[in-house]
């Protein structure tokens, strides 16, 4: 399939082009990639491990040893915070890269054939969609047990309806456009359509709701943790370490707050660029 | 209205370019247009998709979006003043009132969530300083003036088929009794047996009220059907302006001609239509010298190297044209 | 010459929460091979559909399409595959009707892919031989429509239905979203390509001079119905049924010295939904008797020419 390579090459090119003009996008990127980077490389960045207690050293503040202080058990935070990224993204791709695959998968279906299939399917999501979506995470992860895969499990899930619903309300213009008849004229098979015409044409919106989505994921999932209902000790997770922080809030906010800055700029770094990616996959939206 | 008598002339465009600014590049929509339009006249704007006809319009109404828009000289005058001189507040007072636009597309100028009547009354009460009963009642007039009974008043376009949603439409525009009329493709979006009724009303009204009109299409029946004079437009220049006459019997430059020839004729017996070679230039990259001499059958390598001058071949018949020097 | 399609008492009917809407209501004709039949109406008038539901895009509700001789009414998975060889379409938005993501050669190679024709080697020579037939320069094959203006869009859409080496194309208002220059040299590639190729076309369209221009017969669509037909030349010298007359009147004629006298028709098309027995255009017809309330029978006043109008003989 050289072909297609260098069909991506020419249209993803372009998008490429016009997000390298959004300097906002481009910092949001550089962060994300350096938040990846960290989180492949940490065992070589981190100065301690981070399930290393120091009984003797709890609750120090910044020093040559530990760069951002120890914690109640006297692990390096600098290390923990390293460390954390790896279960954040983790939860964050993981669960919404499942939400997405599935809700593709049931929103082409809905979207393109329409009638009862679509009745039957936009129903079910509607009764679905009735359980608040935040109990119904706590609710999965509870029930599960908790555990980091089963947060993962919980927040995937409860994120397919609105990705199924979105990538339908994708597909629905593109499906009535001349281009899908004139294949279909060919004889063209009802897969081929949806895989070759319908989703390359409604997917740019879908990619940017998923970069987006990235970023509520990333915050479910220290929600969870936050709650203990994520990852659990000793791992290091940042709404682990906010929660474990909660009691020391008064004499060692640090303990709290720099894992919480760590979520936000993660956050604010996938809904950034995926702001800029919308502008760049589609300039017309841009005022 | 005074200074008007001795100058019949509502709308002079003199040296009009406009140009369009991305990222990329810069879009050459209208390059030097000098128009004229007189009292109670209808002038054909003739051109394809991309001459700069709608700019010409927007730039009347100064509507137009800046950026990407960008004004690079001439002027606008309207009765004697310079459109381009005027601030935002005075620009106001002067669009829907003096100077009134018709849309291609009846669908997306009314507003689907007010009745029409109330549409047409709204325009009249936002520049006429009346009581809101006699601005309905004015309303009212309106649309039974463009054949619409006035007990539609309090439907909502969606209860109006295309063809009465422009009339809807044009009753706005003529709400004010504007002193000219800007119509952009009025009847492409709709039917043939539709496009004559529109047509015919439109120029019943026009005699009636008076008002000057630029008909911009692309569509050279509709200019012979109610057009007095006409103006080609060629990637952003006017390549032939004339009367009706001189257009159609006598139409001198190789691209009016060229547009006559891509017609289909209902009386010919020919199997084989002679369309104009090639396709429109690029609006970022123009042409050097003649912007036709590309897809021109008789250009010579003077087009090429330079723009040719406007020559008036007889009176009020003008030609962008190295060939109508020679003819001349 | 032999009859390539032949439409018996055809019907599509689409149910909406209104009701039913006659789309199509009972079309008949024969096309012959290497002829163009025009279809002509206003928006509504089921010519789209009625081209759609021949090359089976649409399923029909009723009546029979014959293809060369043999029934094509109810065509199986298999027989659909062969079928759609043989019938293309080129529709009217070259802007809609061509895949923004794919790249002129591979709009043009998908029919070949998807019908398993030719070797792979082989597809991209028949890919540049199709685009040269149809006037696209060689160097715009790996070129993206957003690249490309509407009339080497509509080349692309026209080599797309030619791939497959049909004998019938519907060819759906194909210039009418075009600048009148390109239209002309669209209708000219179109004109040569049926001589060359001996094709068939449906002709769809609302434009009555273009229409004249390229058929050989004309049928003129009201609501679903056919209200006249007859060769192009003979309908407009001697048009027959009151709808033909003022449509032919309606067009506006490039010409300052010939501004006829216009039948200019009250009101607008009616609703398709539920129409009630009788001729559908009496609502608008300035002829119209208490005798329009009964179903119009088709007559064959001049031989070919068909009219669908009880007063057709007075007016």
């Amino acid at each position: 399939m050289k072909e297609s390579k260098v069909k991506k090459y020419s249209y993803f090119g372009e998008v490429w082009r016009r997000l390298k003009k959004n300097k906002v996008a481009v910092v949001s990127l550089f962060v994300i990639v350096l938040i990846i980077i960290i989180a492949l490389l940490a065992p070589v960045l981190a100065p301690h491990p981070y399930d290393q207690n120091n009984p003797s050293r709890s609750l120090e503040g910044p020093s040559s040893d530990f760069l951002l202080g120890t914690d109640r058990l006297g692990r390096d935070i600098l290390s923990r915070l390293i460390y954390g990224s790896r279960q954040s993204l983790q939860m964050g791709f993981t669960a919404v890269i499942v939400a997405a695959a599935v809700g593709i998968f049931i929103g082409a279906i809905a979207g393109y054939f329409g009638g009862w299939v679509d009745n039957l399917l936009m129903r079910l999501l509607d009764i679905y969609q009735g359980i608040p979506m935040f109990l119904l995470t706590v609710t999965l992860a509870a029930v599960l047990g908790p555990s980091l895969r089963n947060a993962i499990i919980a927040i995937g899930v409860s994120m397919v309806p609105g990705n199924a619903r979105f990538m339908r309300a994708c597909i629905l213009p593109v499906r009535d456009m001349e281009y899908i008849e004139a294949a279909q004229a060919v004889n063209a098979s009802s897969t081929r359509v949806i895989i070759r015409h319908i989703i390359p044409n409604s997917i740019a919106p879908m990619i940017v709701s998923i970069t987006m989505g990235l970023g509520m994921a990333v915050l479910a999932g220290a929600g969870l943790s936050f709650i203990g209902l994520g990852a659990q000790p000793p791992i290091a997770e940042w709404g682990a370490m906010v929660s474990d922080g909660r009691s020391y809030m008064r004499a060692n906010p640090q303990l709290s707050i720099y894992p919480g800055m760590c979520i936000m700029i993660t956050v604010l770094a996938f809904n950034l660029f995926g702001d800029g990616l919308r502008d760049a996959l589609d300039p017309r939206l841009k005022t | 209205m005074f200074e008007l008598e001795d100058n019949d002339n509502i709308l002079e465009i003199r040296d009009l370019v406009v140009q369009y600014h991305t990222d990329e590049a810069v879009i050459h929509a209208v390059n030097g247009v000098n128009l004229t339009v007189k009292k109670g006249e209808t002038i054909g704007l003739v051109g394809e998709t991309g001459a700069g006809k709608t700019t010409i319009a927007r730039a009347i109404l100064r509507i137009l979006q800046t950026p990407p828009a960008k004004f690079c000289g001439g002027e606008i005058v309207f009765k004697g003043e310079d459109i381009m001189k005027k601030t935002e507040p005075e620009m106001r007072k002067i669009r829907g009132d003096q100077i009134a636009m018709i849309f291609q597309d009846p669908m997306t100028a009314l507003n689907p969530i007010e009745k029409v009547g109330f549409q047409i009354a709204e325009a009249i009460g936002l520049h006429n300083n009346i009581k809101k009963t006699e601005a309905e009642r004015r309303a009212c007039e309106m649309l039974e003036m463009v054949g619409i009974p006035m007990e539609r008043y309090n439907e909502y376009p969606n209860q109006f088929s295309g063809g009465m949603k422009q009339r809807v439409v044009i009753a706005m525009a003529l709400a004010c009794n504007p002193d000219l009329l800007l119509a952009d493709e009025p009847t492409t979006a709709l039917d043939v047996t539709i496009q004559a009724q529109v047509l015919e009303m439109m120029r019943a009204l026009k005699d009636t009220l008076g008002t000057s009109m630029v008909m911009i299409t692309h569509d050279l029946g509709v200019v012979a059907n109610c057009c007095n004079s006409v103006a080609v437009i060629y990637a952003g220049e006017i390549v032939e302006y004339g009367t009706a006459e001189h257009i159609f019997d006598y139409a001198k430059h190789p691209y009016t001609i060229g547009l006559f020839g891509s017609l289909p004729k209902l009386d010919s017996t020919d199997r084989r239509l002679s369309p104009i070679k090639g396709l429109m230039p690029d609006p970022t990259n123009l042409p050097e010298g003649c912007r036709f001499h590309e897809r021109c059958p008789v250009a010579t390598d003077k087009c090429s190297a330079q723009p040719p001058s406007v020559v008036e071949v007889s009176e009020g018949h003008l030609v962008k044209c190295f060939l109508a020097e020679v003819m001349e | 010459m032999a009859a390539l399609l032949e439409a018996r008492d055809l019907k599509k009917y689409f149910k909406n929460p209104m009701g039913t809407l006659h789309a199509v209501d009972g079309i008949d004709f024969v096309l012959n091979e290497g002829e163009t039949l025009g279809v002509v109406g206003e928006s509504g008038c089921g010519k789209t559909t009625l081209g759609r539901t021949l090359i089976h895009l649409i399923k029909k509700t009723s009546g029979d399409i014959l293809f060369e001789g043999v029934d094509a009414s109810n065509p199986t998975k298999a027989e659909l595959k062969v079928l759609r060889e043989k019938m293309q379409i080129i529709f009217q938005d070259p802007y809609s009707s061509i895949d923004p993501r794919m790249s002129v050669s591979d709009t043009i190679m998908e029919p070949l892919i998807i019908q398993g024709l030719l070797s792979k080697s082989d597809r991209m020579a028949e890919v540049r031989r199709l685009m040269d037939t149809v006037g696209l320069a060689a160097r715009l094959e790996n070129s993206y429509p957003h690249e490309l203006d509407g009339g080497r869009r509509q080349r692309i859409g026209v080599a797309r239905a030619l791939a497959l080496k049909p004998k019938f194309i519907v060819c759906d208002e194909p210039v009418s979203a075009l600048d009148v220059s390109i239209q002309a040299q669209i209708i000219n590639l179109m004109l040569d390509l049926q001589e060359e190729l001996g094709l068939s076309y449906m002709f769809v369209t609302h434009d009555l001079s273009v229409v004249k221009y390229i058929s050989n017969d004309i049928m003129v669509m009201y609501l679903g119905n056919m209200v006249e037909k007859s060769p192009a030349d003979e309908l407009f010298k001697n048009p027959l049924h009151p709808y033909t007359k003022a449509l032919l009147s309606a067009i506006p004629v490039p010409d300052i010295h010939k501004q006829v006298d216009r039948i200019i028709m009250q009101g607008e098309i009616t609703s398709p939904i539920n129409p009630r027995p009788g001729c559908r255009f009496k609502a608008r017809c300035q002829y119209a008797t208490d005798k329009c309330i009964n179903p119009q029978e088709l007559e064959e006043p001049t031989p070919g020419h068909f009219v669908a109008c009880c007063n057709f003989k007075t007016i």
